[in-house]
């Protein structure tokens, strides 16, 4: 059995204290560190700022929930005036926003729509569609490539800027007394609501921003992918996650700006009464959901396919193998996003036509393949695989529990005699949170356990982490199960009053979000212990092969490698390569029994 | 991204050991960014990046086309209507005026690609000057008496000699269709601005001329989305 050690390329530098500087070296006093951070151009800390803003958005999308679930733990609406928020958002904000243009906030069940609307605003526009691909998209893609940078560093940078002009204006938006039309916007609820006030108009110019950063990104992506490929390395050499990367971007370049469009005409709409979303004046409100969900279905796969991207790499290195069918998963990356523009019409099967529905009811089961496709070579790829438990592999574990238990409820929904019945109930609640929480989610936080050493050159304690997947995975099925089973009983989502037949599945539901809110903090403990007493990662302290573990130290050197890196091997080889620049002995040639799938 | 080497040569001194020999003009200096093998690979870069642009400004066109489409089905009355009211020959007018500077500013791009800098300055500023006049023909003939006659969208509508009650909407998609595109006419007027400047500062030649190809593309597509456009409104009946 051969074992390895500190295998280097000669010329590479076993440490971060090489002659170069790492990419976290502060440049000078607290000011000129501040000043470089917010002018830089680097791909590195644009997507350690992504992640930080990010973050911090889930947070208050998170208050936001736990508010919502809290508000559900008992039948009737608690407050009947919300003097009390009132006071504490007019209190706290008046600085910004005179009292007279605030809108005012109803009873209870007003104060609840708008939080959460908040909820999903935040979620959806702030937290998930940026999340993987702009913070550790941003990080690793050219890492990955073996290029210095993205192709486009300053469109990079103007990208994170314009997130935050976007966060500005929803936070205004909130503040003004927030938005009651749900996430999605539908008219007439958006054109006619809080009229006089301006808070709709601002949360739509919010998402209207946001949509731009999001092109930025993918536009800046794709282009990458395409040029800046280290040199020998072909399109079925590149790691998967970055497949998965070039999916969602793709999407993001060819969906986004229909909701563009859609938004600005919202905006005239509310402004202007042009008529076109307005049956009073012609116009065809239905118009709207199509316009609207011909973005936000593709977008849905946005948030899905970066959180598969990570998962490939997650579940290989779990595995220890080769991954199984690697051209099937990467292909299956670019199947899902070619389908997910032709299935919107699913989410409006009771305001269309029958045929429609019936075709749009087959073309959604379409998307159920390529996802399978992923789902089973994951699992493949673990058969027979030395199987190792880390914070990171657990969540990728999960993952895949939670995941096929979300998308297989997508297929009770896309089935149009079923969908009678379950459309706008809890059951559609539980079934995206599965998705987009336990899936992208999920997917999210185990990656930045994962690419964790990577980012910042700390190990952190495997404890803590292991004891908030633990709290964070029982936390998330406590608070989502119990939705599908009061969904299929008939429990309507968006409802702040409900009989006390489902008390106790909002209960179960409620407890369960405590449970997650706890999970989350531990894992933040744990990532601020890491920052200032972690002990210090090796370049590869997992063993990977892809070249941002193999090439590149913990943290990466400012220009990210000594040496433009030449592709060697595949990424996934790991029968036949002994992953370089790790601790000595601790990763063995596999034994042949091991390599029985492939 | 880009960068021209400053008259200040210790700071590329610094980075790849060579001396820029000042006495050449900038864009026979230019480096590409870092992270690029040599300027062609950059100007490859930079080109799909702005194909990729373009396809989201279709995108964005198509919503107000399948609005047109959609509602035009429903009140067929009201849109031949409304568009019986648009003078075609000031339609027509633009149109050739913005098929002129689609040939000027493709002419500036050849400048640049032969190194003619006179050239070059004379096509970035008769492009200028022909979306200028797309836009005042726009304005004078067409915006501002209909703002008078009260054919406006939604709401604001006054026109009293409708046949169709719809006509409001069809109102809402014109000025809708040619507000988002006259928006990107006065975009497209500040980045020849900005090539302006730049070509008087000589940093454009045979060698590296990224920013007049790029500019150009997103010339054109404003055209093209005005090429389609112009029989929508004007000449459909």
């Amino acid at each position: 059995m051969a074992t390895i050690g500190d295998i280097r390329k000669p010329g590479e530098p076993a440490h971060s204290h090489g002659h170069h500087a790492s990419y976290l070296e502060r440049k000078g006093g607290f000011w000129t560190t501040i000043v470089d951070w917010m002018t830089t151009v680097d791909h590195k800390k644009i997507g350690v700022m992504y992640l930080v803003a990010i973050l911090f958005m889930f947070f208050l999308g998170g208050v936001a929930a736990l508010a919502v679930r809290y508000e559900l733990l008992q039948p009737t609406v608690m407050t009947t005036d919300a003097s009390g928020v009132r006071q504490l958002t007019g209190q706290a904000l008046s600085i910004f926003v005179p009292a007279e243009s605030r809108s005012s906030v109803g009873p209870g069940n007003q104060v609840y729509n708008r939080v959460m609307t908040m909820h999903g605003v935040i979620m959806v526009f702030l937290v998930i569609v940026p999340s993987i691909p702009a913070s550790l998209g941003n990080f690793l893609l050219p890492l990955m490539l073996g290029a210095r940078d993205v192709a486009f560093p300053r469109l990079n940078l103007a990208s994170w800027y314009v997130y935050l002009l976007g966060s500005i204006f929803a936070i205004l938006a909130i503040i003004q007394g927030g938005v009651d039309t749900g996430w999605t916007f539908y008219t007439p609820y958006s054109t006619t609501t809080d009229e006089g006030h301006w808070n709709v108009v601002w949360m739509v110019t919010a998402a209207f921003i946001l949509g731009f950063s999001s092109i930025f990104t993918g536009l800046n992506f794709v282009v990458t992918v395409h040029k800046l490929r280290a040199p020998g390395m072909g399109w079925f050499d590149m790691p998967l996650f970055v497949w998965g990367i070039y999916g969602a971007a793709i999407i993001q370049v060819l969906a986004t700006p229909v909701i563009g469009i859609t938004l600005l005409l919202l905006l005239f709409e509310r402004l202007f009464h042009i008529g076109v979303f307005d049956p009073r004046l012609g116009g065809d409100p239905v118009l709207f959901q199509h316009f609207f969900w011909f973005y936000s279905h593709p977008v849905v796969y946005v948030m899905i396919l970066p959180g598969m991207a990570v998962m490939s790499e997650m579940i290989a290195l779990t595995a220890r193998k080769q991954i199984f069918g690697y051209r099937a998963v990467a292909f299956s990356s670019l199947a899902i996003a070619g389908i997910s523009f032709i299935v919107w019409g699913h989410h409006l099967f009771t305001s269309q036509g029958e045929v429609a529905a019936v075709i749009f009811s087959a073309l959604t089961f379409l998307v159920a393949i390529p996802s399978a496709v992923k789902v089973f070579n994951w699992i493949a790829t673990l058969y027979k695989g030395s199987i190792v438990i880390k914070a990171w592999s657990l969540y990728a574990l999960a993952f895949l529990f939670l995941f096929s238990i979300g998308g297989l409820t997508g297929l009770f929904l896309g089935t149009l005699a079923v969908d009678l019945h379950l459309h706008d109930t809890y059951f559609v609640v539980a079934h995206f949170h599965y998705v987009m929480m336990g899936g992208t989610i999920i997917a999210f936080i185990g990656a930045i356990h994962f690419w964790w050493p990577k980012m910042f050159g700390k190990m952190y304690n495997e404890f803590g982490a292991q004891l908030g997947f633990w709290l964070v995975f029982i936390g998330f099925n406590l608070t989502f199960f119990p939705q599908f089973i009061m969904g299929a009983h008939g429990m309507p989502r968006r409802y702040a009053n409900f009989t006390d037949d489902f008390l106790i599945y909002h209960q179960l539901s409620t407890y369960g979000s405590w449970l997650l809110g706890v999970g989350f903090l531990v894992h933040l403990l744990t990532f601020i212990h890491s920052l200032v007493a972690g002990a210090k990662a090796l370049p590869n302290p997992w063993g990977a092969l892809t070249l941002e573990w193999t090439n590149a130290a913990s943290p990466p050197i400012e220009h990210n490698f000594d040496h433009e890196p030449v592709w060697t091997h595949g990424p996934y080889d790991f029968d036949t390569v002994i992953p370089p620049q790790t601790r000595p002995g601790e990763f063995t040639l596999p034994r042949p029994a091991d390599n029985g799938v492939r | 991204m880009a960068t021209i080497d400053t008259h200040n040569p210790a700071d590329h001194a610094q980075g790849d050991g060579h001396q820029p020999d000042l006495s050449l003009p900038p864009h026979e200096r230019y480096h590409a960014a870092h992270h690029f093998r040599d300027s062609n690979h950059e100007f490859d870069a930079v080109k799909m990046g702005v194909w990729l642009f373009l396809s989201t400004e279709v995108l964005l066109f198509s919503g107000m086309f399948v609005a047109y489409a959609i509602f035009r089905m429903m009140y067929p009355e009201a849109f031949i209507h409304g568009s019986s009211l648009l003078n075609w020959k000031i339609g027509l007018t633009n149109t050739v005026v913005l098929l002129l500077s689609s040939y000027t500013v493709a002419a500036a791009v050849r400048a640049a690609q032969t190194g003619n800098q006179k050239w070059l300055q004379r096509h970035i500023v008769l492009t200028f000057i022909l979306g200028t006049m797309f836009l005042l023909i726009k304005v004078i003939f067409e915006y501002y008496p209909k703002w008078q006659e009260g054919k406006l969208p939604g709401q604001f509508y006054s026109y009293p000699y409708w046949v169709s009650p719809a006509e409001p909407l069809w109102w809402g998609v014109y000025w809708g269709a040619t507000g988002i595109h006259a928006t990107h006419v006065i975009g497209g007027m500040g980045l020849f601005l900005w090539l302006l400047i730049r070509a008087r500062k000589g940093h454009f030649g045979p060698k590296h001329y990224n920013a007049v190809e790029g500019v150009g593309l997103y010339w054109h597509i404003v055209d093209i989305v005005w090429i389609f456009l112009f029989p929508m409104l004007y000449l459909i009946h």
